[in-house]
């Protein structure tokens, strides 16, 4: 029996995917467009995002938007953006009840689609130039998230890491852009830019519930885009590590925090992409994991301590919270961590053990629709057809002669650390 | 096993209290692959006072004990649980809050496996000093990651403004000192006194079968002597009606100011559906002051004043509640204060309208079908209603009875001047 099965159709300008199941008291649409990662426009589109999730033609101010969405008995409604290897992502969710569990029936799903509608191809603009105000509100709160990434150190690290690590390539820039480019944007560029992404972009409506294919068909004609050929990215070149480098900063907090870069170059796609993901289990992406055992139960120096990594990127990233005195011994220890992965010194059980959890995992992530839509997204981004069921074999027939073959690929390529200072 | 129906919501809950007083439920999911289990006794942080099983006198144990006894149960005489939990697919994990200790976990495969690690390992306590003492790094670095985490703090900070005496004002990790004085014997002695199965709720949601879960337990349980205990008593000191301190001010290293406003409750000592009810109508008054179609919030955000990390929240407890509202902002002094106007407009009839009302009941139940998709937010629900008297649900139901009365007569007496509070983490 396939999990989650998903049905894809062509529509104007975009794809449909229907992932038909009667396990939710809800139906999910998630809207994806997708660019390539650039730094002349990663900006425009993180507030574009914003702007048109702040109000509509229609809905011209965010009260009456947000007035409207609580009559649909509380539709939600969110915006996100995401870095995918080198591809920029902004998304859309709206999360609408099924009607079936209400009293008083609504066709809901056909008015959240229409609201969809409504705030991507009837925004809040007049003769080409988005609402002045609007922009302008929405220009500081942009500026003001991008600041507050400074005061959430483990977030503040782990950027600062990609940074360094990723220093010239499009991955470097944050997803919500940059902020010395925010005032230079304009109620006109913007909606200039507007009317290139949803010309250009790749676009996708993925809906999971409990929903007729072709009835939701019918209700996303009113969703019309032109037709396109959608950007590529520049091919992702390998990169090689010429030395490793070090960082450190200070700054007064309590705890430092450790950020190690591993260049990988395996991405989701790649024949070896699945036993990257079991090195990765094996290495730390777990509490039964090397990393966990032995920098926090047997020495004891964190709480934190694991290991990620960029499907489509080919970086695996690790991080962890520590005394600043034990610096050295914390790396030294990882270090080691990644020594016996390269000797193949790890165990059957330690294999049995991450094949297990991610089974466990993918099989859990699809039980939510945001999960579900994530594993889907990875085809689109990687061009692959590759389910959920196909995820689960190919995982567990991984042997261990594949994950010493990846762990030979894999590069350290930069340390950064965030020291403590506070009390000094 | 007994079941309860609801129909318009096509769910069935089973359960049952076992010979030993362990309260168990169930709720089958179709269609789900996973199994979510949640092992939970009502033993938290603020009981930190109490007179331990078999003896006569109070006790005043550690700040942070309780969840430094969660961190402990997880490893054993022959290792560590978590490594067996991985050998069978599954995801464990637990937490600490102010009155409840869970210990959980999540798989798709050996779910019956599962539940008896998960059970077994709540029910064999091994604790020794050498294990305590390396515990004290961990966690040590725990309260680290949480002190440099300027929004937990200033969240703390906001109940310590409001509570003299009420242990609810200590960090339920405790702090780096009062750990240090942890020992293996205070930690069985807290495991005696509280893990009792009366005095814990296990809950499965998922693909699960009813009778198989029982029938598991039951067996499992009776392998296992357990006397009948008196009941747990526990000591909280006298809490004045006033908050404890009007403002605080926090120097971190941030660069954008944090504002947050508290409202301490007055009626702590409520259960059952008198406590939904209140909970709920608390629940829509904050949402028609605060929630992103009001007036409040467009206005605030149209002033610059708060951005989309802009929140509010209310929790109740027995023997403590309060309400917040806040965020990030650029002038925390008149984001205080105009939080407060708003709050003290409602209390004098102003801003709340029925139409208002009804909307936001409509939003609220979407809200909750929304939750009913996620087994976590079901398992860790339903076990806090379940010690307060509640049925989690009741919660439609009891939304739709609340009257524009019942919400007047809440937002007067919910704000008073004496038990408003402010809190703000600036940059150094």
């Amino acid at each position: 029996m396939a999990i989650a099965k998903e049905t894809i159709r062509k529509m104007k300008g975009y794809t449909l995917h229907t992932i038909k199941t009667d396990k939710y008291k809800t139906n999910t649409l998630v809207w994806k467009m997708k660019a390539p990662l650039d730094k002349d426009t990663v900006t425009l589109r993180a507030l574009l995002l914003n702007v048109l999730q702040s109000s509509t033609k229609r809905y011209d101010t965010t009260a009456k938007l947000r007035t409207y969405l609580d009559e649909l008995y509380g539709a939600s409604f969110y915006v996100d953006t995401a870095k995918k290897g080198e591809y920029h992502i902004i998304s859309f969710t709206v999360e609408i009840a099924n009607e079936k569990f209400l009293h008083n029936a609504e066709p809901l799903l056909q008015k959240g689609i229409q609201f969809l509608a409504e705030v991507l191809l009837n925004p809040n603009a007049d003769g080409g130039q988005f609402d002045q105000a609007v922009v302008e509100k929405e220009k500081r709160v942009l500026k003001q998230r991008l600041q507050a990434v400074y005061d959430d150190k483990m977030r503040y690290a782990n950027m600062r890491l990609i940074e360094e690590m990723c220093k010239g390539e499009p991955f470097a820039l944050q997803a919500n852009g940059i902020i010395d480019e925010v005032d230079a944007i304009t109620p006109e560029s913007l909606f200039a830019y507007y009317q290139r992404a949803i010309q250009e972009d790749e676009m996708d409506l993925f809906v999971t519930g409990d929903v007729d294919e072709g009835r939701l068909a019918a209700f996303c004609e009113a969703l019309i885009f032109p037709d396109r050929e959608a950007t590529t990215a520049a091919a992702r070149t390998l990169r090689k590590v010429a030395e490793v480098r070090k960082i450190k900063e200070s700054q007064d907090i309590r705890q430092g925090k450790l950020n190690i870069g591993y260049r990988t170059n395996i991405v989701f796609g790649n024949r070896d992409y699945f036993a990257m993901q079991m090195f990765n289990g094996i290495f730390g992406g777990f509490s039964h994991s090397k990393l966990f055992l032995n920098v926090r139960e047997k020495a004891s120096l964190c709480y934190y301590v694991s290991s990620q990594i960029e499907s489509h990127k080919g970086l695996m990233m690790v991080m962890s919270g520590i005394e600043s005195v034990n610096y050295e011994k914390a790396v030294s220890i990882i270090e080691k961590q990644m020594e016996a992965m390269k000797n193949g010194d790890f165990s059957v059980q330690e294999m049995e053990q991450t094949k297990a959890v991610i089974r466990n995992q993918l099989l859990e992530a699809t039980d939510t629709s945001r999960g579900l839509v994530e594993i889907l997204y990875h085809n689109v981004i990687a061009k692959k057809q590759i389910g959920v069921d196909d995820w689960i074999r190919e995982i567990e027939a991984v042997e261990k002669g594949e994950i010493v073959k990846v762990a030979a690929k894999i590069e350290l390529d930069t340390i950064y650390f965030l020291s403590g200072s506070e009390g000094k | 096993m007994d079941t309860q129906r609801f129909s318009q919501l096509d769910e069935t809950l089973y359960f049952e209290t076992l010979d030993n007083g362990l309260k168990v439920y169930i709720l089958p999911k179709q269609g789900f692959n996973k199994t979510f289990v949640t092992f939970t006794t009502k033993y938290g942080s603020v009981d930190n006072e109490f007179v331990p099983l078999g003896k006569n006198e109070f006790v005043r144990v550690p700040d942070g004990i309780a969840h430094f006894l969660e961190h402990k149960m997880f490893e054993k005489e022959d290792g560590d649980v978590f490594q067996q939990f991985s050998r069978q697919g599954a995801s464990a994990n637990a937490f600490t809050s102010f009155n409840r200790t869970a210990y959980l976990f999540s798989s798709t495969d050996q779910v019956m496996k599962n539940l008896e690690t998960l059970v077994d390992m709540v029910q064999t306590p091994y604790f020794t000093e050498q294990m305590v003492e390396k515990e004290k790094g961990i966690i040590g670095q725990e309260i680290m990651m949480y002190n440099d985490n300027p929004d937990w703090r200033l969240y703390y900070g906001v109940i310590e403004n409001l509570y003299k005496n009420h242990p609810v004002k200590i960090d339920i990790a405790g702090t780096v000192e009062s750990i240090a004085k942890i020992t293996a014997e205070q930690l069985y002695e807290c495991y005696r006194t509280f893990y009792h199965p009366s005095n814990m709720l296990l809950l499965a949601v998922g693909n699960v079968s009813p009778e198989e879960v029982i029938s598991f337990l039951k067996k499992n349980q009776e392998k296992k002597k357990y006397e009948k205990v008196p009941e747990i008593k526990r000591r909280f000191p006298e809490e004045p009606i006033e908050a404890a301190k009007k403002e605080q001010k926090m120097h971190m290293n941030v660069q954008i100011p944090k504002c947050l406003v508290g409202m301490k409750a007055l009626h702590t000592s409520q259960s059952g559906t008198e406590m939904l009810k209140n909970e709920l109508t608390v629940n829509l008054m904050l949402d028609m002051l605060f929630g992103r179609s009001s007036e409040a919030y467009s206005g605030l955000y149209n002033d610059g004043l708060i951005d989309t990390s802009f929140s509010f929240d209310y929790s109740q407890e027995q023997g403590f509640g309060f309400a917040m509202a806040g965020g990030d902002t650029e002038n925390p002094d008149l984001l205080a204060e105009r939080l407060h106007d708003v709050m003290f407009a409602a209390k004098e009839g102003k801003v709340l309208t029925e139409e208002g009302l009804e909307r936001t009941k409509k939003k609220k139940i979407g809200a909750f079908l929304r939750q009913l998709n996620s087994p976590e937010f079901i398992a860790n629900q339903f076990t806090r209603y379940a010690f307060n008297g509640m049925n989690l649900f009741d919660v439609v139901p009891v939304l739709e009875q609340i009257q524009f009365n019942d919400l007047r007569k809440t937002a007067e007496q919910f704000f008073g001047e004496d038990r408003f509070t402010v809190c703000q983490v600036l940059p150094k």
